[in-house]
């Protein structure tokens, strides 16, 4: 959809300044001219959403950095100077540590907006891998903070998730000491992860750039999965349209967000990380964030080590081989009957997954964990021979049929004056 | 330019590499060598420092303290160490045990010293994922085998530390340890 550039420099300097750098013909098609499907729903806004939790995180995040001191000694007590001593230092962390937790339910939404509508099919397949590639790095980069306050849960957290790469045949032992820098969890450990901590937001950023790019050459998807045929019937111009729907679902987000930092900061978070780190008492309960207790859940259901291990890794890297694992040509779940209800049987065992993976590894859990992961599996397989049978409902024929068919009366005169208000919106 | 070069490698054929290939190797060969002289440093530093290994220098413990039936976490090199002083029934329990039934088949005389059966020194870190087992102070939770149990994913271990039930893959392992009298032991 990455047609002619619309923008007209007005002014002298702008002249001048186009024809050096463009920079303001750039904002101008991607977040101006650039033309959206006039049919989005509120789903579609956790994508601006996402971008607003990235900055929030940076920010918050290098003021904390500013105040923290990453030293096993003292950096629990240096998170404690932040809460008691630092001015605003308390909502600084509050908005960091509950900023995250908002970011991964925001990841979450995003991530089944785009199974249920199949924006992974082509030609989104580099625009979705590249996203399964940023939730990879959220997940490291998450860890990672999470291990910064040193506190229990930290510690023991830290641990288990490092000796995860010990399941590896030959080289994993060697692969856990350098991680570690030493024989167990230690400084050097708190130190490379502080480190990378910082590092990898700014990863994150970059690959986001690449997978805005890659969502703007292709253009967006939407609920009825049908491409855009005609721009100026099946689109409006990203400013004002978008914008104003995604600044306003940004903010009915940070309203959610608010409640939380304001009035249950510790509500995602675990009492136990409030004791400094013990490395002769492992906790009795090790929970990890919520973000990754269905994958918690996936290590634990296997009875092997390696096993388990290769189960919750395949069960996110499996989302990168999605779009050639789903046969099917339809995209959106709205025309795919059968496809439909497995969708939301999958969101169903993946809340049950979340569950599980905060109970104890014992009896019945287990056996649970073990159905669980198997359905989860299982959606996968279901996908791929669904698509071979499934007898889809009609696609509308255009975007604007399927807006003009859910209005009524004289409403087309409506979405005449939607396209002529902006007379930029040619694509 | 280009044209005269193709005409004079053709026109000359020469029956060898030309100086040009010549040059393209060995500034190739450098590159490489000057990469992994750049690479190795840079992966080295994660390894544990001369601090971190100078810390782990061996250690000296009494076992007269503890009593039969008791158990202590020692710490070496960051690691806990579990010593057990095993009662008759444990003993018992672990040498009873089918060995080639077990999931990391070893016999409970390999895994003590010769003469002082009763004592089990370990490794206090599960084979899973390096959690530290319950079962060595009085009253944790020791699991189906009389040994001990890891909380973190359900790991039992029998009374002479070997995998019986749950996802770890083998037995607590034994750190390198003598005894330099009847009661002592230095381990490392």
């Amino acid at each position: 959809m990455s047609g002619h550039s619309s923008y007209t420099p007005r002014t002298g300097i702008e002249r001048w300044l186009d024809a050096r750098l463009p920079i303001i013909r750039l904002g101008h098609d991607a977040a101006v001219s650039y033309p959206v499907p006039r049919n989005l729903n509120y789903f579609w806004t956790f994508g601006g959403i996402l971008m607003f939790m990235l900055v929030a995180q940076i920010v918050t995040g290098i003021v904390l950095a500013m105040h923290y001191t990453p030293m096993s000694s003292v950096a629990f007590s240096s998170v404690e100077h932040i809460m008691r001593d630092v001015n605003y230092g308390w909502l600084m962390r509050y908005l960091h540590a509950n900023g995250a937790s908002m970011f991964f339910i925001a990841v979450y939404i995003h991530i089944f907006r785009g199974l249920y509508y199949g924006s992974y099919k082509a030609p989104r397949e580099v625009l979705w891998i590249l996203g399964v590639v940023i939730f990879l790095l959220m997940m490291a980069t998450a860890f990672m903070g999470y291990v910064l306050p040193w506190g229990q849960m930290s510690f023991w957290g830290a641990t288990v998730i490092t000796n995860l790469f010990s399941a590896l045949p030959l080289i994993g032992e060697t692969i856990v000491t350098f991680l570690w820098g030493g024989y167990s969890v230690d400084n050097p450990t708190l130190n490379r992860f502080f480190s990378l901590h910082y590092l990898l937001p700014f990863m994150i950023f970059g690959v986001v750039i690449l997978h805005v790019w890659a969502l703007h050459h292709v253009g967006q998807n939407n609920p009825t999965g049908v491409e855009v045929k005609n721009v100026a019937k099946d689109t409006v111009p990203f400013t004002p349209y978008a914008t104003i729907k995604d600044l306003f679902a940004m903010v009915c987000f940070i309203f959610v967000f608010s409640w939380f930092v304001f009035y249950m900061p510790n509500f995602m978070g675990h009492a136990d990380n409030y004791i400094p780190a013990n490395p002769a008492v492992t906790p009795l309960h090790i929970v990890p964030e919520w973000y990754f207790l269905p994958f918690y859940a996936i290590l634990r259901a296997v009875p092997d080590k390696l096993g388990g291990v290769l189960a919750m890794g395949g069960a996110i890297v499996v989302l990168a081989f999605l779009p050639w694992i789903d046969s099917s040509k339809v995209r959106s779940m709205t025309y795919r009957p059968i496809a439909r209800q497995f969708f939301w049987m999958f969101v169903v065992v993946c809340i049950g997954l979340g569950w599980l993976g905060a109970k104890p590894a014992e009896g019945g859990y287990v056996i649970a964990s073990q159905i669980l992961t198997t359905l989860y599996f299982g959606f996968f397989v279901a996908l791929f021979v669904i698509g071979l049978f499934e007898r889809p409902k009609a696609l509308p024929t255009s975007i604007a049929d399927s807006v003009l068919g859910a209005m009524k009366g004289g409403s087309g005169a409506r979405l005449a004056t939607a396209t002529a208000a902006e007379p930029n919106a040619k694509g | 330019m280009a044209q005269t070069t193709h005409t004079t490698t053709h026109g000359a054929t020469p029956p060898e590499g030309t100086r040009r290939d010549f040059l393209m190797l060995a500034t190739g060969a450098a590159g490489v060598v000057g990469l992994g002289a750049v690479v190795v440093p840079l992966v080295s530093q994660l390894a544990p420092d001369a601090q971190t290994v100078a810390a782990g220098a061996p250690i000296d413990f009494d076992l007269t303290p503890v009593a039969e039936g008791q158990g202590v976490k020692l710490v070496w090199r960051g690691q806990i160490i579990f010593v057990r002083h095993r009662t008759k029934k444990e003993i018992d329990e672990a040498r009873a045990v089918n060995v080639a039934s077990l999931r990391d088949p070893q016999a409970d005389q390999a895994r003590v010293k010769q003469g002082h059966e009763q004592y089990l020194v370990l490794y206090g870190k599960c084979t899973h994922l390096g959690c530290i087992p319950s079962g060595t102070a009085a009253g944790e939770p020791k699991g189906e085998f009389d040994g001990w149990y890891c909380p973190c994913h359900g790991s039992h271990y029998d009374s002479s530390g070997r995998i019986r039930k749950g996802p770890a893959p083998l037995n607590l392992g034994l750190p390198p340890y003598a005894f330099t009298s009847d009661t002592k032991i230095r381990i490392g």
